[in-house]
């Protein structure tokens, strides 16, 4: 019955259906082009974002967004290899915005209206162009502005009743109440700060750090930042910041403590603008919190300022729509809404010059809200030049790997100075920058 | 004809049609490659994948070694000669970690040594007396056989996250400390505690694989020569010392191999129980090598690779020992 033809002809039968429907198929008229974009979210942030970006489908039938959501850890550690082997995304949403800035594409040449973006983007403009970038180019457009803030278990306080430290309370101030907080409540972190360069170095400019020399280049070992890094290691030792949560980590590993915050167990969290929609949903009504106003040092009283930034890859195949969607996210309704259902301060300048109707009924947040923008006017340039310094992450990464092994215990605090100047000259030697 | 028949017929058939489809294309590529360069095509595959993922990026890796500067990019990175060697091996004192340009890898080659030597010893001794003890006649030995084995299928991730959850400050462990009158204990965020659990993860994690082995080279020793031990009312000890031992030998020898080289390489379950913390404590040469080439925000790639290569040596060496000792034990 079966015979050598007849399975020869059934075989080269199947062969050319599959090929006529795998490889020869005419293609659908005008397939929308498909752009990728990496994105990371804090909060609600990728909810918000994959609703806008339906409405400007619908808007633009010709193109596609697919929004691949990845875990914050992918956009660290994975996607700078995925650049520098050019298989990344056509856009990813990034924090560490100098640092990859040598993998974005200009879009200003395909802007409909690039003022709007001089104008109403010029203090975080620079932050995302290359060292041999074009000086007037606009490299990404930020998603938020975020400023490191503390933010306070207020019922914590309550039920201890301890008061609140006040506006210019130093961090000394602080760290007496949060003790006495912690004690009385038994809560195991009087303070905790998020095992990140970026969080320390707000304290730090607080302290009298300079960060950088008379030629622009980091020169981070002054009084101030030594002055900061002892205060850590002496925070450590006496349980004012528990070993639990830094030491849970390795190297410049991140590690936030959301979640002992979450859980009622941490007085003060210094960490940042981003929580606040987060801890609206994970915290809820379970007690009462809010950001305060930055702690003092002898210097200032800074938080440091940040933000992630929606940049185009220059390898994208799809130039002109990426500079499309760019565009339109940064348009002053769509950053509008995107900062009122996200709750994160806007970096749009009209935007914030109008004011946020930020939804929520949260009083926690609203308060927050309130207390981050004024402080936000208050920060000191030298943090935003620092958040502005294109190898920012790679002195924070020195800073809290070494910081780290001084806490540990595995080296001096002297030592540990003379390694995080090492590996920052090690850094900058390899990105052919060489320190003088 | 039941069920049964007509499925295997059916089998048979399906069995005998893709046979005849297949037939028409090796027999096409006989007639090019003749009968003598048949089993080198079925081959051809295999070694295509084996060289486009296991030789090819070896090549690449010593190419990395030897350039530098931040760039993925083969044609972007400079030559340096053996400067990452150079500076991987620059140290005033091998045994002060302190002394030393590239102070982290040396930490963690120290780390991986004391690791390798506590991890492999205890290891071996604890598989051998598992083996030992399920070689024996104890009631429910295929469940207990089971158990042993059944760690060795999890994923290392899902291994260190049970752990994690067991060990953490709030974690099970301490439960029952506090439970029985004692304080909190932080298991994973003290170096020692921190160290000494990745030990005891990792030998849990894969000592019944090693349990497994040992057990067939004891089902291996003729029972005869026990007989003959008994009849002459020889001690126990003095029969695992003179017949057990010098009879499990090669057996022992390959799980000791095996299991050195395994513990060079720990990573996976280390990574996600401790992330190489407190500080360095628990971080070990794979984990350098993946945060010096990925992890940190300037990456290192010849430096990263420089130090893979060195550690492909050490392996190499244990490899060969393994030859060798397979090859006295045939002999």
């Amino acid at each position: 019955m079966f015979n050598r033809r007849t399975l020869l002809a059934g075989a080269a039968a199947l062969l050319v259906s599959a090929a006529a429907l795998t490889q020869f198929s005419l293609p659908a008229l005008a397939d929308p082009t498909e752009v990728r974009v990496m994105w990371y979210s804090d909060g609600n942030e990728g909810d918000v974002m994959r609703d806008l970006l339906d409405r400007f489908e619908k808007a633009n039938p010709d193109i596609k967004v697919t929004l691949d959501r990845v875990p914050y850890k992918t956009i660290n550690e994975q996607l700078p290899t995925l650049l520098d082997s050019g298989q990344g995304p056509d856009m990813a949403r990034v924090s560490d915005l100098g640092g990859l800035s040598r993998h974005y594409l200009d879009v200003r040449p395909m802007f409909k209206n690039p003022g709007y973006f001089d104008e109403n983007y010029a203090t975080t403009l620079p932050w995302l162009r290359p060292a041999d970038g074009l000086a007037h180019g606009i490299y990404g457009v930020m998603t938020q502005m975020t400023l490191t803030i503390p933010i306070v278990n207020v019922t914590l306080f309550q039920q201890a009743g301890v008061p609140l430290p006040a506006a210019g309370a130093t961090w000394a101030d602080w760290v007496k109440a949060t003790r006495a907080v912690a004690e009385k409540v038994k809560a195991p972190y009087p303070i905790a700060i998020d095992r990140s360069g970026h969080r320390i170095f707000g304290p730090s400019i607080s302290m009298g750090a300079k960060v950088f020399d008379s030629k622009g280049q980091p020169a981070i070992l002054d009084d101030g930042f030594k002055s900061m890094m002892q205060t850590l290691v002496t925070w450590h030792g006496d349980g004012t910041m528990s070993k639990a949560l830094w030491g849970s980590v390795g190297g410049s590993s991140y590690r936030g403590a959301n979640e002992e915050f979450g859980n009622g167990q941490v007085v003060m969290y210094f960490s940042g603008t981003w929580q606040f929609g987060q801890f609206a949903k994970s915290v809820g009504k379970n007690f009462e919190w809010q950001a305060v106003p930055e702690p003092c040092g002898p210097a200032t009283c800074t938080g440091l300022p940040g933000g992630a930034a929606l940049v185009p890859i220059k390898d994208t195949k799809h130039p002109k729509e990426v500079a499309r969607i760019l565009e339109w996210f940064g348009s002053e309704p769509v950053q509008a809404e995107f900062d009122a259902r996200t709750l994160f301060l806007p970096a749009n300048e009209a935007v914030a010059a109008k004011g946020v109707d930020y939804q929520t009924d949260d009083a926690n947040v609203k308060k927050s809200l309130n207390v981050a923008v004024k402080e936000l006017t208050k920060t000191a340039p030298l943090a935003f030049k620092l958040q502005g310094y294109e190898n920012n992450r790679m002195v924070f990464n020195a800073v809290i790997s070494r910081l780290n092994q001084a806490i540990n215990g595995e080296m001096s605090l002297t030592d540990a100075y003379t390694r995080m100047q090492a590996d920052v000259v090690e850094g900058l030697a390899a990105k052919g920058i060489k320190l003088q | 004809m039941n069920l049964g028949d007509r499925l295997a017929a059916l089998l048979e058939r399906v069995y005998i049609l893709l046979m005849k489809a297949l037939e028409p294309p090796f027999a096409a590529l006989q007639r090019v490659v003749g009968i003598k360069g048949m089993p080198y095509a079925f081959v051809l595959p295999n070694v295509v994948l084996f060289g486009l993922f296991i030789f090819v990026p070896v090549v690449l890796n010593v190419w990395y070694a030897f350039t530098g500067s931040n760039h993925l990019l083969i044609g972007e990175r400079p030559g340096v000669g053996l400067d990452n060697f150079a500076s991987l091996l620059d140290c005033k004192n091998y045994l002060d970690v302190n002394s030393c340009a590239q102070d982290r890898f040396w930490r963690a080659v120290h780390n991986t040594a004391l690791f390798v030597v506590l991890q492999v010893s205890s290891m071996v001794v604890l598989s051998l007396i598992a083996a030992l003890i399920l070689n024996g006649r104890i009631v429910a030995r295929g469940f207990f056989r089971a158990v042993f084995f059944f760690p060795v299928l999890l994923s290392p991730v899902v291994v260190a996250l049970i752990w994690k959850w067991i060990l953490q400050t709030d974690g099970l462990l301490n439960a029952v400390v506090v439970g029985f009158g004692g304080e909190k204990v932080a298991f994973l965020h003290d170096a020692s505690w921190a160290f000494y659990w990745t030990i005891f993860v990792s030998v849990w994690a894969h000592m019944g694989f090693y349990t497994l082995i040992l057990l067939a080279g004891l089902q291996a020793i003729p029972a005869d020569l026990y007989e003959a031990a008994e009849m002459d009312g020889t001690s126990r000890t003095r029969v695992f010392r003179r017949i057990t031992i010098p009879l499990l030998m090669p057996t022992l020898l390959v799980v000791l191999i095996l299991s050195l080289i395994r513990s060079v390489q720990a990573f996976d379950e280390v990574f996600v129980l401790t992330g190489g913390g407190p500080g360095t404590a628990t971080q070990y040469i794979v984990q350098y090598i993946y945060e010096t080439a990925f992890a940190n925000q300037v990456h290192l790639y010849g430096l990263a690779a420089a130090a893979s290569i060195l550690v492909a040596v050490v392996l190499m060496v244990l490899t060969l020992l393994q030859m060798r000792v397979n090859y006295h034990g045939d002999k």
